[in-house]
Protein backbone atom coordinates (compact mmCIF):
# COMPACT_ATOMS: atom_id res chain seq x y z
CA UNK A 1 0.00 0.00 0.00
CA UNK A 2 1.33 3.43 -0.89
CA UNK A 3 1.87 6.02 1.81
CA UNK A 4 1.13 9.71 1.16
CA UNK A 5 4.87 10.28 0.80
CA UNK A 6 5.36 7.50 -1.77
CA UNK A 7 5.97 8.40 -5.39
CA UNK A 8 2.81 7.85 -7.41
CA UNK A 9 0.54 8.10 -4.36
CA UNK A 10 -1.45 11.03 -5.76
CA UNK A 11 -2.05 9.38 -9.12
CA UNK A 12 -3.17 6.26 -7.25
CA UNK A 13 -5.97 8.31 -5.66
CA UNK A 14 -7.50 8.90 -9.07
CA UNK A 15 -7.07 5.30 -10.11
CA UNK A 16 -8.03 3.72 -6.78
CA UNK A 17 -9.42 0.21 -7.44
CA UNK A 18 -12.34 0.69 -5.04
CA UNK A 19 -13.53 3.77 -6.82
CA UNK A 20 -16.97 3.32 -8.36
CA UNK A 21 -17.42 3.94 -12.04
CA UNK A 22 -20.11 6.36 -13.19
CA UNK A 23 -23.43 4.59 -13.66
CA UNK A 24 -24.10 6.38 -16.93
CA UNK A 25 -21.77 8.13 -19.36
CA UNK A 26 -21.54 11.90 -19.09
CA UNK A 27 -22.92 12.23 -22.61
CA UNK A 28 -26.02 10.12 -21.96
CA UNK A 29 -26.70 11.65 -18.52
CA UNK A 30 -26.38 15.19 -19.88
CA UNK A 31 -28.53 14.42 -22.92
CA UNK A 32 -31.26 12.95 -20.72
CA UNK A 33 -31.10 15.97 -18.44
CA UNK A 34 -31.33 18.37 -21.41
CA UNK A 35 -34.36 16.54 -22.81
CA UNK A 36 -36.07 16.41 -19.41
CA UNK A 37 -35.33 20.12 -18.81
CA UNK A 38 -36.77 21.08 -22.19
CA UNK A 39 -39.90 18.98 -21.72
CA UNK A 40 -40.59 20.89 -18.51
CA UNK A 41 -39.84 24.32 -19.95
CA UNK A 42 -42.49 26.83 -20.98
CA UNK A 43 -40.75 27.57 -24.28
CA UNK A 44 -41.13 23.94 -25.28
CA UNK A 45 -44.83 23.93 -24.44
CA UNK A 46 -45.38 27.07 -26.51
CA UNK A 47 -43.16 25.79 -29.32
CA UNK A 48 -45.09 22.49 -29.46
CA UNK A 49 -48.43 24.26 -29.33
CA UNK A 50 -47.45 26.36 -32.34
CA UNK A 51 -46.66 23.34 -34.53
CA UNK A 52 -49.56 21.19 -33.32
CA UNK A 53 -51.79 24.25 -33.62
CA UNK A 54 -50.69 24.84 -37.21
CA UNK A 55 -51.59 21.31 -38.20
CA UNK A 56 -54.88 21.45 -36.29
CA UNK A 57 -55.86 24.72 -37.97
CA UNK A 58 -55.02 23.31 -41.41
CA UNK A 59 -57.09 20.21 -40.77
CA UNK A 60 -60.00 22.10 -39.23
CA UNK A 61 -60.17 24.48 -42.20
CA UNK A 62 -60.22 21.55 -44.60
CA UNK A 63 -56.87 22.11 -46.25
CA UNK A 64 -56.75 18.47 -47.21
CA UNK A 65 -59.87 18.96 -49.31
CA UNK A 66 -58.73 22.20 -50.95
CA UNK A 67 -56.91 22.65 -54.23
CA UNK A 68 -54.47 25.54 -54.33
CA UNK A 69 -51.92 26.00 -57.10
CA UNK A 70 -52.34 22.41 -58.15
CA UNK A 71 -51.68 20.84 -54.73
CA UNK A 72 -54.41 18.83 -53.04
CA UNK A 73 -54.92 16.64 -50.00
CA UNK A 74 -52.00 15.89 -47.73
CA UNK A 75 -49.55 17.20 -50.31
CA UNK A 76 -51.15 20.59 -49.99
CA UNK A 77 -50.99 20.37 -46.21
CA UNK A 78 -47.33 19.39 -46.29
CA UNK A 79 -46.37 22.20 -48.65
CA UNK A 80 -48.12 24.77 -46.48
CA UNK A 81 -46.73 23.29 -43.29
CA UNK A 82 -43.12 23.27 -44.50
CA UNK A 83 -43.36 26.85 -45.78
CA UNK A 84 -44.78 28.00 -42.43
CA UNK A 85 -42.20 25.95 -40.54
CA UNK A 86 -39.46 27.67 -42.50
CA UNK A 87 -40.73 31.03 -41.27
CA UNK A 88 -41.16 30.01 -37.63
CA UNK A 89 -38.66 27.28 -36.88
CA UNK A 90 -35.26 28.99 -37.35
CA UNK A 91 -36.00 32.00 -35.17
CA UNK A 92 -37.62 29.79 -32.53
CA UNK A 93 -34.68 27.39 -32.44
CA UNK A 94 -32.08 30.15 -32.41
CA UNK A 95 -33.64 32.32 -29.71
CA UNK A 96 -34.73 29.52 -27.36
CA UNK A 97 -31.37 27.73 -27.60
CA UNK A 98 -29.14 30.75 -27.08
CA UNK A 99 -31.36 31.98 -24.24
CA UNK A 100 -31.02 28.63 -22.53
CA UNK A 101 -27.25 28.24 -22.96
CA UNK A 102 -26.12 31.84 -22.51
CA UNK A 103 -28.66 32.27 -19.68
CA UNK A 104 -27.26 29.25 -17.85
CA UNK A 105 -23.72 30.56 -18.22
CA UNK A 106 -24.69 34.04 -17.04
CA UNK A 107 -26.64 32.72 -14.04
CA UNK A 108 -23.75 30.58 -12.76
CA UNK A 109 -25.24 27.22 -13.73
CA UNK A 110 -22.10 26.31 -15.69
CA UNK A 111 -19.90 26.90 -12.63
CA UNK A 112 -21.72 24.17 -10.72
CA UNK A 113 -22.57 21.74 -13.50
CA UNK A 114 -19.05 21.80 -14.94
CA UNK A 115 -17.55 21.13 -11.52
CA UNK A 116 -19.11 17.66 -11.80
CA UNK A 117 -17.09 14.84 -13.36
CA UNK A 118 -18.23 15.17 -16.94
CA UNK A 119 -15.89 15.76 -19.89
CA UNK A 120 -16.35 18.99 -21.80
CA UNK A 121 -17.04 17.05 -25.01
CA UNK A 122 -19.58 14.78 -23.31
CA UNK A 123 -21.34 17.74 -21.74
CA UNK A 124 -21.40 19.84 -24.90
CA UNK A 125 -22.39 16.87 -27.09
CA UNK A 126 -25.09 15.77 -24.64
CA UNK A 127 -26.67 19.21 -24.60
CA UNK A 128 -26.38 19.54 -28.40
CA UNK A 129 -28.03 16.22 -29.21
CA UNK A 130 -30.60 16.61 -26.43
CA UNK A 131 -31.57 20.04 -27.71
CA UNK A 132 -31.74 18.77 -31.30
CA UNK A 133 -34.04 15.91 -30.31
CA UNK A 134 -36.49 18.04 -28.35
CA UNK A 135 -36.57 20.71 -31.04
CA UNK A 136 -37.19 18.25 -33.85
CA UNK A 137 -39.76 16.18 -31.95
CA UNK A 138 -42.86 18.47 -32.13
CA UNK A 139 -42.14 19.40 -35.76
CA UNK A 140 -42.12 15.75 -36.83
CA UNK A 141 -44.86 14.59 -34.48
CA UNK A 142 -47.30 17.25 -35.70
CA UNK A 143 -46.88 16.06 -39.30
CA UNK A 144 -47.26 12.42 -38.32
CA UNK A 145 -50.50 13.22 -36.50
CA UNK A 146 -51.81 14.99 -39.60
CA UNK A 147 -50.83 12.03 -41.76
CA UNK A 148 -52.53 9.62 -39.36
CA UNK A 149 -55.67 11.76 -39.42
CA UNK A 150 -55.62 12.03 -43.21
CA UNK A 151 -55.00 8.32 -43.70
CA UNK A 152 -57.85 7.48 -41.32
CA UNK A 153 -60.16 9.59 -43.50
CA UNK A 154 -59.03 7.82 -46.62
CA UNK A 155 -56.87 10.61 -48.06
CA UNK A 156 -53.94 9.32 -50.14
CA UNK A 157 -50.61 9.59 -48.32
CA UNK A 158 -47.66 10.77 -50.47
CA UNK A 159 -45.13 8.63 -48.58
CA UNK A 160 -42.03 9.48 -50.60
CA UNK A 161 -42.66 13.20 -50.50
CA UNK A 162 -43.60 12.98 -46.85
CA UNK A 163 -40.31 11.29 -45.98
CA UNK A 164 -38.28 13.86 -47.91
CA UNK A 165 -40.13 16.84 -46.42
CA UNK A 166 -39.73 15.49 -42.89
CA UNK A 167 -36.04 14.88 -43.57
CA UNK A 168 -35.63 18.45 -44.79
CA UNK A 169 -37.35 19.79 -41.67
CA UNK A 170 -35.08 17.75 -39.41
CA UNK A 171 -31.94 18.94 -41.24
CA UNK A 172 -33.18 22.53 -40.90
CA UNK A 173 -33.57 22.01 -37.14
CA UNK A 174 -30.07 20.51 -36.93
CA UNK A 175 -28.57 23.38 -38.91
CA UNK A 176 -30.02 26.06 -36.63
CA UNK A 177 -29.31 24.18 -33.40
CA UNK A 178 -25.66 24.02 -34.53
CA UNK A 179 -25.61 27.75 -35.33
CA UNK A 180 -27.24 28.50 -31.95
CA UNK A 181 -24.52 26.52 -30.13
CA UNK A 182 -21.84 28.49 -31.98
CA UNK A 183 -23.46 31.80 -31.02
CA UNK A 184 -23.73 30.64 -27.39
CA UNK A 185 -20.05 29.65 -27.30
CA UNK A 186 -19.07 33.07 -28.61
CA UNK A 187 -21.37 35.15 -26.36
CA UNK A 188 -20.75 35.98 -22.73
CA UNK A 189 -24.22 37.41 -22.07
CA UNK A 190 -27.79 36.50 -22.94
CA UNK A 191 -28.42 39.92 -24.49
CA UNK A 192 -25.47 39.60 -26.86
CA UNK A 193 -26.43 36.04 -27.79
CA UNK A 194 -30.07 36.94 -28.48
CA UNK A 195 -29.11 39.97 -30.55
CA UNK A 196 -26.64 37.93 -32.60
CA UNK A 197 -29.20 35.16 -33.12
CA UNK A 198 -31.85 37.62 -34.26
CA UNK A 199 -29.47 39.39 -36.64
CA UNK A 200 -28.37 36.11 -38.21
CA UNK A 201 -31.99 35.05 -38.73
CA UNK A 202 -32.88 38.49 -40.15
CA UNK A 203 -29.93 38.37 -42.55
CA UNK A 204 -30.95 34.93 -43.83
CA UNK A 205 -34.58 36.00 -44.24
CA UNK A 206 -33.59 39.16 -46.10
CA UNK A 207 -31.31 37.10 -48.32
CA UNK A 208 -34.27 34.93 -49.31
CA UNK A 209 -35.98 37.37 -51.61
CA UNK A 210 -35.22 40.98 -50.92
CA UNK A 211 -31.48 40.87 -51.46
CA UNK A 212 -31.61 38.33 -54.29
CA UNK A 213 -34.35 40.22 -56.13
CA UNK A 214 -32.56 43.52 -55.53
CA UNK A 215 -29.34 42.13 -56.93
CA UNK A 216 -31.09 40.69 -59.95
CA UNK A 217 -33.16 43.78 -60.72
CA UNK A 218 -30.26 46.14 -60.50
CA UNK A 219 -28.05 43.71 -62.34
CA UNK A 220 -25.06 44.76 -60.30
CA UNK A 221 -23.82 41.30 -59.51
CA UNK A 222 -22.88 38.37 -61.73
CA UNK A 223 -25.38 35.52 -61.92
CA UNK A 224 -22.86 33.21 -60.24
CA UNK A 225 -22.79 35.47 -57.19
CA UNK A 226 -26.56 35.53 -56.95
CA UNK A 227 -26.78 31.75 -57.30
CA UNK A 228 -23.96 31.42 -54.77
CA UNK A 229 -25.84 33.57 -52.24
CA UNK A 230 -28.97 31.48 -52.76
CA UNK A 231 -27.11 28.20 -52.39
CA UNK A 232 -25.29 29.36 -49.26
CA UNK A 233 -28.48 30.40 -47.49
CA UNK A 234 -29.91 27.34 -45.71
CA UNK A 235 -33.36 28.90 -45.72
CA UNK A 236 -33.31 29.36 -49.49
CA UNK A 237 -31.99 25.86 -49.99
CA UNK A 238 -34.75 24.45 -47.80
CA UNK A 239 -37.40 26.53 -49.51
CA UNK A 240 -36.36 25.53 -53.00
CA UNK A 241 -35.95 21.85 -52.11
CA UNK A 242 -39.32 21.66 -50.36
CA UNK A 243 -40.93 23.04 -53.53
CA UNK A 244 -38.89 20.76 -55.76
CA UNK A 245 -40.13 17.66 -53.98
CA UNK A 246 -43.75 18.34 -54.99
CA UNK A 247 -43.07 20.37 -58.13
CA UNK A 248 -40.29 18.59 -60.09
CA UNK A 249 -40.21 21.27 -62.82
CA UNK A 250 -40.15 24.09 -60.27
CA UNK A 251 -42.95 25.88 -62.07
CA UNK A 252 -43.62 27.84 -58.86
CA UNK A 253 -40.13 29.32 -58.95
CA UNK A 254 -40.27 30.73 -62.48
CA UNK A 255 -37.21 31.14 -64.72
CA UNK A 256 -34.77 30.69 -61.82
CA UNK A 257 -35.66 27.01 -61.96
CA UNK A 258 -33.55 26.62 -65.11
CA UNK A 259 -30.39 27.61 -63.24
CA UNK A 260 -31.05 25.14 -60.42
CA UNK A 261 -32.10 22.27 -62.66
CA UNK A 262 -29.24 22.85 -65.11
CA UNK A 263 -26.69 23.12 -62.34
CA UNK A 264 -27.79 20.25 -60.08
CA UNK A 265 -30.65 18.33 -61.62
CA UNK A 266 -33.58 17.40 -59.38
CA UNK A 267 -31.89 14.64 -57.41
CA UNK A 268 -28.66 16.59 -57.12
CA UNK A 269 -30.41 19.56 -55.56
CA UNK A 270 -32.31 17.39 -53.09
CA UNK A 271 -29.01 15.79 -52.08
CA UNK A 272 -27.49 19.27 -51.70
CA UNK A 273 -30.53 20.35 -49.64
CA UNK A 274 -29.85 17.53 -47.20
CA UNK A 275 -26.07 17.59 -47.16
CA UNK A 276 -25.50 21.33 -46.90
CA UNK A 277 -27.60 22.09 -43.77
CA UNK A 278 -26.25 18.97 -42.04
CA UNK A 279 -22.69 20.05 -42.87
CA UNK A 280 -23.34 23.68 -41.88
CA UNK A 281 -24.95 22.68 -38.56
CA UNK A 282 -22.15 20.22 -37.77
CA UNK A 283 -19.46 22.76 -38.67
CA UNK A 284 -21.09 25.48 -36.56
CA UNK A 285 -21.53 23.13 -33.59
CA UNK A 286 -17.97 21.85 -34.00
CA UNK A 287 -16.54 25.35 -34.18
CA UNK A 288 -18.63 26.25 -31.10
CA UNK A 289 -17.14 23.28 -29.27
CA UNK A 290 -13.61 24.23 -30.31
CA UNK A 291 -14.15 27.76 -28.96
CA UNK A 292 -15.95 26.57 -25.82
CA UNK A 293 -13.30 24.10 -24.73
CA UNK A 294 -10.47 26.61 -25.20
CA UNK A 295 -12.08 29.41 -23.25
CA UNK A 296 -13.17 29.93 -19.65
CA UNK A 297 -16.15 27.64 -19.11
CA UNK A 298 -18.35 29.63 -16.67
CA UNK B 1 -2.55 16.46 -3.38
CA UNK B 2 -2.57 19.92 -5.01
CA UNK B 3 0.34 21.82 -6.53
CA UNK B 4 0.21 25.28 -8.07
CA UNK B 5 3.23 26.72 -9.82
CA UNK B 6 3.20 30.30 -11.05
CA UNK B 7 -0.56 30.31 -11.62
CA UNK B 8 -1.65 33.55 -13.20
CA UNK B 9 -5.14 34.43 -14.38
CA UNK B 10 -5.99 37.73 -16.00
CA UNK B 11 -9.25 39.32 -17.09
CA UNK B 12 -8.25 41.98 -19.58
CA UNK B 13 -5.36 43.94 -18.10
CA UNK B 14 -6.18 42.92 -14.53
CA UNK B 15 -4.39 39.97 -12.92
CA UNK B 16 -6.84 38.26 -10.55
CA UNK B 17 -4.33 35.53 -9.66
CA UNK B 18 -0.79 36.81 -9.85
CA UNK B 19 1.80 34.04 -9.91
CA UNK B 20 0.43 31.75 -7.20
CA UNK B 21 2.71 29.04 -5.83
CA UNK B 22 1.08 26.68 -3.38
CA UNK B 23 1.51 23.12 -2.22
CA UNK B 24 -1.35 21.44 -0.38
CA UNK B 25 -0.61 17.99 1.06
CA UNK B 26 -3.23 15.24 1.31
CA UNK B 27 -5.53 15.61 4.30
CA UNK B 28 -4.80 19.26 4.95
CA UNK B 29 -7.70 21.59 5.72
CA UNK B 30 -7.20 25.06 4.36
CA UNK B 31 -9.08 28.25 5.12
CA UNK B 32 -8.90 30.46 2.08
CA UNK B 33 -9.64 33.98 3.23
CA UNK B 34 -9.54 37.39 1.65
CA UNK B 35 -11.70 40.38 0.87
CA UNK B 36 -14.03 40.68 -2.13
CA UNK B 37 -12.03 40.48 -5.34
CA UNK B 38 -9.04 38.85 -3.65
CA UNK B 39 -9.24 35.98 -6.14
CA UNK B 40 -10.84 33.19 -4.07
CA UNK B 41 -13.54 32.23 -6.58
CA UNK B 42 -11.07 32.46 -9.49
CA UNK B 43 -8.71 30.21 -7.54
CA UNK B 44 -11.49 27.63 -7.13
CA UNK B 45 -12.48 27.80 -10.78
CA UNK B 46 -8.87 27.23 -11.83
CA UNK B 47 -8.65 24.25 -9.45
CA UNK B 48 -11.86 22.84 -10.95
CA UNK B 49 -10.45 23.14 -14.47
CA UNK B 50 -13.04 25.75 -15.44
CA UNK B 51 -10.66 28.62 -16.22
CA UNK B 52 -7.73 28.67 -18.59
CA UNK B 53 -4.65 30.17 -16.94
CA UNK B 54 -0.92 30.53 -17.14
CA UNK B 55 1.27 28.37 -14.92
CA UNK B 56 0.58 24.82 -13.81
CA UNK B 57 -2.00 23.18 -11.58
CA UNK B 58 -1.91 19.52 -10.58
CA UNK B 59 -4.65 17.88 -8.54
CA UNK B 60 -3.78 14.35 -7.48
CA UNK B 61 -0.97 14.50 -10.02
CA UNK B 62 -3.27 15.40 -12.94
CA UNK B 63 -4.26 18.45 -14.88
CA UNK B 64 -7.86 19.23 -13.83
CA UNK B 65 -8.57 20.83 -17.19
CA UNK B 66 -7.34 17.97 -19.35
CA UNK B 67 -8.37 15.07 -17.10
CA UNK B 68 -11.63 16.62 -15.95
CA UNK B 69 -13.75 13.52 -15.49
CA UNK B 70 -11.03 11.59 -13.62
CA UNK B 71 -10.08 14.46 -11.30
CA UNK B 72 -13.54 15.89 -10.67
CA UNK B 73 -14.86 12.44 -9.82
CA UNK B 74 -12.92 12.80 -6.58
CA UNK B 75 -13.75 16.46 -5.94
CA UNK B 76 -16.83 17.71 -4.13
CA UNK B 77 -17.70 21.35 -4.74
CA UNK B 78 -20.11 23.59 -2.84
CA UNK B 79 -20.57 26.97 -4.57
CA UNK B 80 -21.03 30.23 -2.71
CA UNK B 81 -24.30 30.98 -4.52
CA UNK B 82 -26.43 27.96 -5.40
CA UNK B 83 -27.14 28.03 -9.15
CA UNK B 84 -30.72 28.79 -10.30
CA UNK B 85 -31.37 25.26 -11.56
CA UNK B 86 -34.91 24.76 -12.83
CA UNK B 87 -34.72 20.98 -12.65
CA UNK B 88 -36.45 19.16 -9.79
CA UNK B 89 -34.40 18.24 -6.75
CA UNK B 90 -34.71 14.53 -7.60
CA UNK B 91 -33.43 15.06 -11.16
CA UNK B 92 -30.39 16.96 -9.88
CA UNK B 93 -29.54 14.24 -7.38
CA UNK B 94 -29.97 11.52 -10.00
CA UNK B 95 -27.72 13.42 -12.43
CA UNK B 96 -24.97 13.80 -9.83
CA UNK B 97 -25.34 10.16 -8.76
CA UNK B 98 -25.18 8.99 -12.40
CA UNK B 99 -21.99 10.92 -13.08
CA UNK B 100 -20.22 10.04 -9.87
CA UNK B 101 -21.30 6.44 -9.36
CA UNK B 102 -22.80 7.42 -6.03
CA UNK B 103 -26.36 6.82 -4.84
CA UNK B 104 -29.26 9.16 -4.26
CA UNK B 105 -29.95 7.35 -0.97
CA UNK B 106 -26.53 8.37 0.33
CA UNK B 107 -27.20 12.01 -0.54
CA UNK B 108 -30.63 11.71 1.13
CA UNK B 109 -28.88 10.54 4.26
CA UNK B 110 -26.47 13.50 4.33
CA UNK B 111 -29.34 15.91 3.66
CA UNK B 112 -31.26 14.32 6.52
CA UNK B 113 -28.32 14.86 8.89
CA UNK B 114 -28.33 18.50 7.86
CA UNK B 115 -32.02 18.72 8.73
CA UNK B 116 -33.38 18.59 5.19
CA UNK B 117 -36.03 15.96 4.41
CA UNK B 118 -35.77 15.31 0.68
CA UNK B 119 -39.02 13.35 0.24
CA UNK B 120 -41.47 16.27 0.21
CA UNK B 121 -39.25 18.40 -2.04
CA UNK B 122 -38.04 15.76 -4.51
CA UNK B 123 -40.36 16.95 -7.29
CA UNK B 124 -39.93 20.65 -6.51
CA UNK B 125 -37.71 22.76 -8.80
CA UNK B 126 -34.37 23.41 -7.12
CA UNK B 127 -34.67 27.13 -7.79
CA UNK B 128 -37.89 27.31 -5.72
CA UNK B 129 -36.19 26.11 -2.52
CA UNK B 130 -35.20 28.52 0.26
CA UNK B 131 -31.57 29.67 0.46
CA UNK B 132 -30.86 27.34 3.39
CA UNK B 133 -32.44 24.34 1.67
CA UNK B 134 -30.42 24.94 -1.51
CA UNK B 135 -27.23 25.18 0.51
CA UNK B 136 -27.98 21.95 2.36
CA UNK B 137 -28.68 20.16 -0.92
CA UNK B 138 -25.44 21.43 -2.46
CA UNK B 139 -23.57 20.11 0.58
CA UNK B 140 -25.45 16.78 0.42
CA UNK B 141 -24.53 16.26 -3.25
CA UNK B 142 -20.88 17.09 -2.51
CA UNK B 143 -20.56 14.96 0.63
CA UNK B 144 -22.85 12.12 -0.46
CA UNK B 145 -20.09 10.46 -2.46
CA UNK B 146 -16.49 9.32 -2.18
CA UNK B 147 -14.36 12.41 -2.63
CA UNK B 148 -10.72 13.09 -1.76
CA UNK B 149 -10.94 16.85 -2.07
CA UNK B 150 -13.68 19.18 -0.87
CA UNK B 151 -13.83 22.71 -2.23
CA UNK B 152 -16.37 24.80 -0.37
CA UNK B 153 -17.12 28.45 -0.98
CA UNK B 154 -18.74 29.88 2.17
CA UNK B 155 -20.51 26.57 2.88
CA UNK B 156 -22.14 27.61 6.16
CA UNK B 157 -23.29 31.06 5.08
CA UNK B 158 -27.01 30.20 4.79
CA UNK B 159 -27.21 27.52 7.44
CA UNK B 160 -29.02 27.66 10.78
CA UNK B 161 -27.02 26.74 13.92
CA UNK B 162 -28.26 23.14 14.00
CA UNK B 163 -27.29 22.58 10.35
CA UNK B 164 -23.92 24.24 10.94
CA UNK B 165 -23.36 21.87 13.84
CA UNK B 166 -24.25 18.91 11.62
CA UNK B 167 -21.98 20.19 8.83
CA UNK B 168 -19.03 20.50 11.21
CA UNK B 169 -19.67 16.93 12.42
CA UNK B 170 -19.86 15.65 8.85
CA UNK B 171 -16.59 17.35 7.98
CA UNK B 172 -14.98 16.00 11.14
CA UNK B 173 -15.92 12.48 10.01
CA UNK B 174 -14.00 12.99 6.76
CA UNK B 175 -10.62 12.06 8.09
CA UNK B 176 -7.97 12.21 5.38
CA UNK B 177 -10.07 14.31 3.01
CA UNK B 178 -8.32 17.45 1.82
CA UNK B 179 -10.50 20.54 2.24
CA UNK B 180 -10.34 24.09 1.01
CA UNK B 181 -12.95 26.33 2.61
CA UNK B 182 -13.29 29.98 1.72
CA UNK B 183 -14.76 32.79 3.74
CA UNK B 184 -14.58 36.52 4.11
CA UNK B 185 -14.16 36.01 7.84
CA UNK B 186 -11.46 33.85 9.34
CA UNK B 187 -13.27 33.53 12.69
CA UNK B 188 -16.14 31.72 10.92
CA UNK B 189 -14.02 28.90 9.60
CA UNK B 190 -10.84 28.94 11.70
CA UNK B 191 -12.03 26.00 13.83
CA UNK B 192 -12.61 23.90 10.71
CA UNK B 193 -9.07 24.12 9.41
CA UNK B 194 -5.42 23.57 10.23
CA UNK B 195 -3.92 26.02 7.77
CA UNK B 196 -4.87 29.53 6.68
CA UNK B 197 -4.05 31.01 3.32
CA UNK B 198 -4.98 34.64 2.77
CA UNK B 199 -5.23 36.07 -0.72
CA UNK B 200 -4.97 39.74 -1.52
CA UNK B 201 -5.12 40.96 -5.12
CA UNK B 202 -4.29 37.52 -6.40
CA UNK B 203 -1.23 36.94 -4.22
CA UNK B 204 -0.73 34.88 -1.07
CA UNK B 205 -0.14 37.39 1.74
CA UNK B 206 -0.47 34.96 4.65
CA UNK B 207 0.18 31.23 4.89
CA UNK B 208 0.01 29.96 8.46
CA UNK B 209 -0.81 26.91 10.54
CA UNK B 210 -3.79 27.05 12.92
CA UNK B 211 -4.11 25.45 16.32
CA UNK B 212 -7.46 25.96 17.96
CA UNK B 213 -9.27 24.61 21.01
CA UNK B 214 -12.52 24.65 19.09
CA UNK B 215 -11.32 22.28 16.42
CA UNK B 216 -13.55 20.22 14.18
CA UNK B 217 -15.37 17.52 16.11
CA UNK B 218 -15.00 19.23 19.48
CA UNK B 219 -17.96 20.44 21.53
CA UNK B 220 -18.90 22.47 24.56
CA UNK B 221 -21.59 22.00 27.17
CA UNK B 222 -23.31 25.32 27.78
CA UNK B 223 -25.52 26.21 30.74
CA UNK B 224 -27.37 29.51 31.12
CA UNK B 225 -29.48 30.98 33.91
CA UNK B 226 -31.87 33.83 33.23
CA UNK B 227 -33.06 36.50 35.61
CA UNK B 228 -36.56 35.96 34.23
CA UNK B 229 -38.41 34.36 31.34
CA UNK B 230 -37.66 35.97 27.97
CA UNK B 231 -39.53 34.81 24.81
CA UNK B 232 -36.91 36.27 22.41
CA UNK B 233 -34.12 34.44 24.22
CA UNK B 234 -36.18 31.24 24.28
CA UNK B 235 -36.67 31.30 20.50
CA UNK B 236 -32.96 31.80 19.90
CA UNK B 237 -32.01 29.16 22.45
CA UNK B 238 -34.22 26.56 20.75
CA UNK B 239 -32.56 27.37 17.42
CA UNK B 240 -29.19 26.70 19.06
CA UNK B 241 -30.47 23.34 20.24
CA UNK B 242 -30.64 24.29 23.93
CA UNK B 243 -33.34 22.84 26.11
CA UNK B 244 -34.97 23.92 29.31
CA UNK B 245 -36.68 21.74 31.85
CA UNK B 246 -38.91 24.58 32.96
CA UNK B 247 -39.04 26.30 29.49
CA UNK B 248 -38.26 29.43 31.45
CA UNK B 249 -35.10 30.42 33.25
CA UNK B 250 -32.64 27.52 33.06
CA UNK B 251 -31.24 26.38 29.67
CA UNK B 252 -28.56 23.91 28.67
CA UNK B 253 -27.22 22.07 25.63
CA UNK B 254 -24.23 21.23 23.49
CA UNK B 255 -22.54 23.69 21.17
CA UNK B 256 -20.25 22.56 18.33
CA UNK B 257 -16.66 23.66 18.89
CA UNK B 258 -16.44 25.55 15.58
CA UNK B 259 -19.64 27.41 16.49
CA UNK B 260 -18.58 28.66 19.89
CA UNK B 261 -17.68 32.19 18.79
CA UNK B 262 -21.06 32.62 17.15
CA UNK B 263 -22.73 31.23 20.26
CA UNK B 264 -20.85 33.67 22.45
CA UNK B 265 -22.21 36.39 20.17
CA UNK B 266 -25.73 35.13 20.88
CA UNK B 267 -24.99 35.16 24.62
CA UNK B 268 -23.60 38.68 24.39
CA UNK B 269 -26.74 39.92 22.62
CA UNK B 270 -28.89 38.62 25.49
CA UNK B 271 -26.54 39.56 28.33
CA UNK B 272 -29.25 41.80 29.80
CA UNK B 273 -31.39 38.83 30.78
CA UNK B 274 -28.62 36.32 31.59
CA UNK B 275 -27.75 35.94 35.25
CA UNK B 276 -25.42 32.98 34.99
CA UNK B 277 -23.36 31.37 32.22
CA UNK B 278 -21.04 28.38 32.03
CA UNK B 279 -19.34 26.69 29.07
CA UNK B 280 -17.14 23.60 29.44
CA UNK B 281 -15.25 21.53 26.92
CA UNK B 282 -16.72 18.09 26.27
Amino acid sequence: MLSPQSPGFEASLVEAPGRRAPRRSGFVATMRLEVAEALRAKWFLFYSLVFFGLVAVMLVFGLTESRVMGFTGLSRLLVTYTQLAMAILPVFVLISTVRSLAGDREAGVFEYMLALPVGIGAWYGGRLIGRFLVTALPVVLAVLIAIGYGAARGVAVPWRELGLELGLLVTLVWCFVGIAFLISALSRSTDTAQTAAFLIWLTLVLALDLVLLGLMIRGQAPVETIVGVALANPLQVFRTASMLIFDPQLVLLGPTAYVILDLFGRTGFVVWAFAYPIFLGAMAAGLGYWIFRRADLP
Amino acid sequence: MITLKGVRKTFGPQAVLDGLDLDIPTGQRIALVGSNGAGKTTFFRCLLGEYVHDGEIRVMGRDPRRDRAAVLGLVGFVPQLPPPLRMPVGALMTYVADLTGSSVARMDEIADRLGLDIRPIRARPFVKLSGGMKQKLMIATALGRDVRLLIMDEPAANLDPAARHALFDLLADRIGTTMIVSSHRLDEIAPLVNRVVELERGKVVLDDVVTDAGALGSGFLARLELAGADPAFARGAVEWGLSSADRDTSWQGEIAGPDRLRFLGFVARHSGVISGFEMRGR
